[in-house]
């Protein structure tokens, strides 16, 4: 049943989707969202959507209430609320931070409209992978519930004008039985492009805690992103130092290796999984490599950049390698890049200088609507 | 209303039953007409106040969509609402347990009796049922005309000084007395008429001074606007600010219900304890049958918990309302109770008068929160019911119990619930600096405001008042002037006595 209340409701996204919007910058770099995230939904403090008031501040307020204790018991910590509402006269309700459930399905939405991001066009053969019910005919014969009102009053309008039963001046309309229209519908199958994502991260010493959070919280807006451009879409996740390995997402995110850095090792691992279980005129691939831009030794970069040429660029739609700043790291990598690649539309490179630069970097990489 | 739906037949007999009970008891009540709504349904009634239609806002979406997540979290249940009209409209909640229904009931029967008598409603539209949909297809007509979103924003500055009001006006005229206006002309000081060479004594040059600087000064507060501190700021608002029409007409809508509603907030403790006192008394007495016991505890046990640092009005509501019960059937008032100064002695002391339930009903009829526990919250009361005040403690950063003191635990509490919890405003000059700034100003109780809040609300009473406005408040021992105006914010320390 439809209820009044859900105009209001409908009113209140809004202002809310308009407050995510504005401080989307600040949401993307503290990173908050990412440890809030359940199934499908994410759940976002908004601060500021109450209405202001003059009205008592809070600490030295006080108040009164009832039960054992001695003088000097904790009633609860700073930051918490006042524990009572005071008197409880006083309406309370909203002096804490409002938490609002945003589908990642919407918040992929603000994301791309505040970054202005282009729709992704697959590419590739679209696999067949679901029916869907849609409402696009009329017929006369149907149930009550989904009688179209409208056509069955034409229909009737039509029907008495013609038999010369109509009488402009008692505009009075009766449909009849053949007159009424219902909707109906037809099942229509939908192509579907499916999709992978592979995250790559250096694992190796230099890789700080800071490092691995930006790259945490960067993948989620990307996945984020992708997921909402994409129905049928993977994630596989490779770490390396000097060897490359699969591993779950947990793993990717926690791992901390000390050895040195053949990033040649995950390029290889990575396009070995393409080639094997994601041929390239089927699925859309996105493979994402995060490091501090530091690597081995020249040789390496060299079968690096080979690999990329001949292997991984052709079969995916773009490859992103994001470099992340770090004390330790050269920065090298990222120049060796560009050097080579300069010109390539499907690879882009990115340097991450900090939380505050994620989204300008999620906008290099996503900005190109590969 | 739109949901009506034909109470079920079992329902109906209980109603029946209960208000035989609650009528022999001697409660008096509006007609009661109760709808059985789905929890859904419920959810949107409440984030509506209660009533069935409101003006489009928000607002109601959000206290709607955090009703329901707490709901759907299990965290809370509206077990019922009941609303002061004539007829009285109450909600049962689909699927509760008869027992529940029955409690709901007989404590409905309790508000009612309350809203029809207690003397703070008595000024109350009854059939505000009606009201509010006016005041819904008043909004609606000006969003059709002026579009949503300017009427909604509007309708949001005019939320954000609702509080603005001053309830107790109902009762008592402050207007100013008309008449004693001076004439305008008159400015010449009243001299004695004398003879040219008695002029010096009979009308000496210090005194004449003296009486021009004073009639001055007479003459300067006639032409203050307002001549009297006016705290419905609204009202002011409402005749002097320049409004358009429809700004004037939502303005008047959100005065309308603040004022509606603003009883409930003064009578929150006194209503809900006799709703208490009445469900209590009619089931364990009458209503309740053995198999019922537990359930009822049950219920009853959730609606009565204390949490530490939370005041629960119905707790201290119809424990109060107990002690005074029997204070009156056994005599513990009057002059020799009060001189009475031995412990023992008034332990054991017992008039057997009865007059407990007679009082009962004359405190319902003439008392408010404030009155209620300024009159009947004594030493004997505050310490059987173990109250304490609490408050911030910086140095811990910890909300702690401060004390146990008779005097400051009920102080804490009075002040907490005067002028319904909010801070006491006045508009005090509406030509401020001569040029037509609103002055307004806050009577600093000890407690400052919060000032986020404060700047915000300053920027909203801008946008009515369209010339700059400023409060005078305290914040942290300091006199400040907060003022918004063209150019934006602006905070200066200030002088209390430029603001007496």
């Amino acid at each position: 049943m439809s209820q009044k209340i859900d105009l209001d409701q409908r009113r209140f996204r809004k202002i809310i989707r308009g407050k995510i919007k504005d401080n989307l910058r600040k949401y993307i770099s503290n990173g908050e969202m990412v440890a809030r995230k359940g199934k499908d939904v994410v759940s976002i403090p908004i601060p500021t959507v109450d209405i202001p008031r003059f009205k008592h501040g809070g600490k030295q307020q006080g108040g009164v209430g009832q039960g054992e204790g001695e003088v000097g018991d904790s009633l609860g910590q700073d930051g918490e609320e006042q524990p009572g509402g005071a008197g409880e006269a006083g309406d309370r309700a909203g002096e804490h931070l409002l938490e609002v459930d945003v589908s990642l399905e919407e918040l992929a939405e603000i994301l791309g409209e505040e970054l202005s991001l282009p729709r992704i066009e697959p590419k590739g053969s679209e696999k067949i992978v679901a029916h869907k019910d849609r409402f696009t005919g009329i017929r006369s014969t149907g149930p009550e519930s989904l009688k179209h009102f409208r056509r069955t009053y034409k229909e009737a309008l039509k029907r008495q004008i013609s038999t010369g039963t109509y009488n402009p001046k008692a505009p009075v309309i009766i449909p009849i039985k053949e007159d009424k229209r219902f909707r109906s519908w037809k099942s229509e199958p939908i192509p579907q492009s499916s999709a992978v994502i592979i995250y790559m991260m250096d694992v190796s010493g230099s890789m700080g805690d800071e490092q691995k959070e930006i790259v945490r919280i960067e993948s989620f807006w990307i996945d984020t992103w992708l997921r909402s451009q994409y129905k049928g879409i993977e994630s596989r996740y490779i770490i390396h130092d000097a060897m490359a390995r699969e591993v779950d997402r947990d793993t990717f995110f926690s791992t901390r290796e000390s050895g040195g850095t053949m990033i040649s090792s995950a390029y290889k691992l990575c396009s070995k999984i393409m080639q094997d279980e994601y041929p390239a005129d089927e699925f859309n691939i996105y493979p994402f490599h995060f490091s501090d831009g530091d690597n081995w030794s020249v040789d390496d970069t060299v079968t690096c950049v080979d690999l990329l040429k001949n292997e991984i660029l052709p079969n995916s739609n773009q490859f992103a390698y994001g470099q992340v700043e770090s004390p330790y790291g050269s920065g090298q990598f990222i120049k060796d890049l560009r050097e080579h690649f300069s010109g390539e539309e499907s690879l882009v490179t990115s340097e991450i200088k900090g939380k505050d630069a994620i989204m300008d970097s999620i906008k290099e990489f996503l900005g190109k609507g590969k | 209303m739109s949901f009506r739906k034909p109470l079920p037949a079992h329902l109906q007999d209980m109603q029946q039953e209960i208000e035989i009970h609650a009528r022999d008891f001697g409660l008096d009540f509006f007609p009661i007409i109760y709808e059985v709504l789905d929890y859904k349904t419920m959810n949107e009634v409440a984030a509506y106040g209660g009533f069935p239609t409101r003006y489009p806002h928000w607002r109601f979406g959000m206290d709607y969509e955090q009703l329901s997540k707490s709901y759907e979290y299990g965290m809370s249940k509206i077990y019922e609402m009941v609303i002061n009209t004539n007829p009285s409209y109450a909600y049962l909640l689909e699927g509760n347990s008869l027992v529940d229904q029955k409690l709901v009931m007989a404590h409905v029967c309790g508000h009612v009796d309350f809203f029809k008598h207690n003397y703070y409603f008595s000024k109350t539209n009854r059939k505000m049922i009606d009201g509010m949909a006016n005041h819904a297809a008043t909004v609606r007509r000006h969003m059709a005309r002026h579009g949503q979103g300017p009427v909604e924003d509007f309708i949001d500055v005019c939320l954000s000084i609702e509080n603005l009001i001053d309830p107790m006006s109902l009762f008592i005229s402050r207007e100013a007395k008309p008449g004693g206006a001076q004439d305008e002309d008159v400015k010449e000081t009243p001299r004695i008429a004398a003879k040219g060479y008695m002029e010096e004594y009979i009308n000496p040059p210090e005194f004449m001074a003296a009486q021009r600087k004073k009639l001055a000064a007479e003459a300067a507060q006639q032409k203050r606007f307002p001549v009297e501190p006016q705290r419905d700021v609204l009202k002011f608002l409402l005749g002097h600010a320049p409004l358009e029409d429809w700004q004037r007409d939502c303005l008047e809508v959100i005065r309308n219900e603040a004022y509606y509603y603003a009883p409930q907030a003064m009578t929150k403790i006194m209503n809900e304890g006799w709703a208490t006192y009445w469900h209590s008394k009619i089931l364990t007495t009458k209503a309740l049958k053995g198999s019922e016991v537990v359930d009822y505890a049950d219920a009853c046990a959730g609606v009565l918990a204390t949490a530490p640092g939370r005041l629960n009005p119905y707790k201290l509501g119809v424990e109060l309302l107990r002690h005074i019960e029997m204070r009156w059937d056994k005599g513990q008032f009057g002059q020799e109770w009060e001189e009475c100064d031995t412990v023992a002695a008034k332990v054991a002391w017992d008039r057997r008068l009865g007059l407990g339930r007679d009082k009962l009903f004359e405190v319902r009829k003439l008392y408010n929160d404030i009155t209620f526990i300024d009159e009947f919250f004594t030493l004997e009361f505050c310490i059987e019911q173990k109250f304490y005040s609490f408050g911030f403690n910086e140095r811990s950063s910890n909300w702690e119990i401060m004390s146990r003191d008779f005097q400051k635990v009920k102080r804490q509490l009075l002040d907490s619930i005067t002028n319904r919890g909010q801070p006491v405003i006045r508009v005090v000059d509406a030509n401020y600096g001569n040029t037509g700034e609103l002055l307004i100003k806050h009577e600093h109780g000890g407690v400052d405001l919060d000032m986020n809040h404060a700047k915000d609300t300053l920027r909203n009473l801008h946008k009515i008042w369209k010339r700059p406005v400023s409060i005078y408040t305290i914040v942290e021992d300091k006199g400040k002037l907060l003022r918004h105006g063209a150019e934006g914010y602006s905070e200066k320390t200030a002088d209390a006595k430029e603001f007496e």
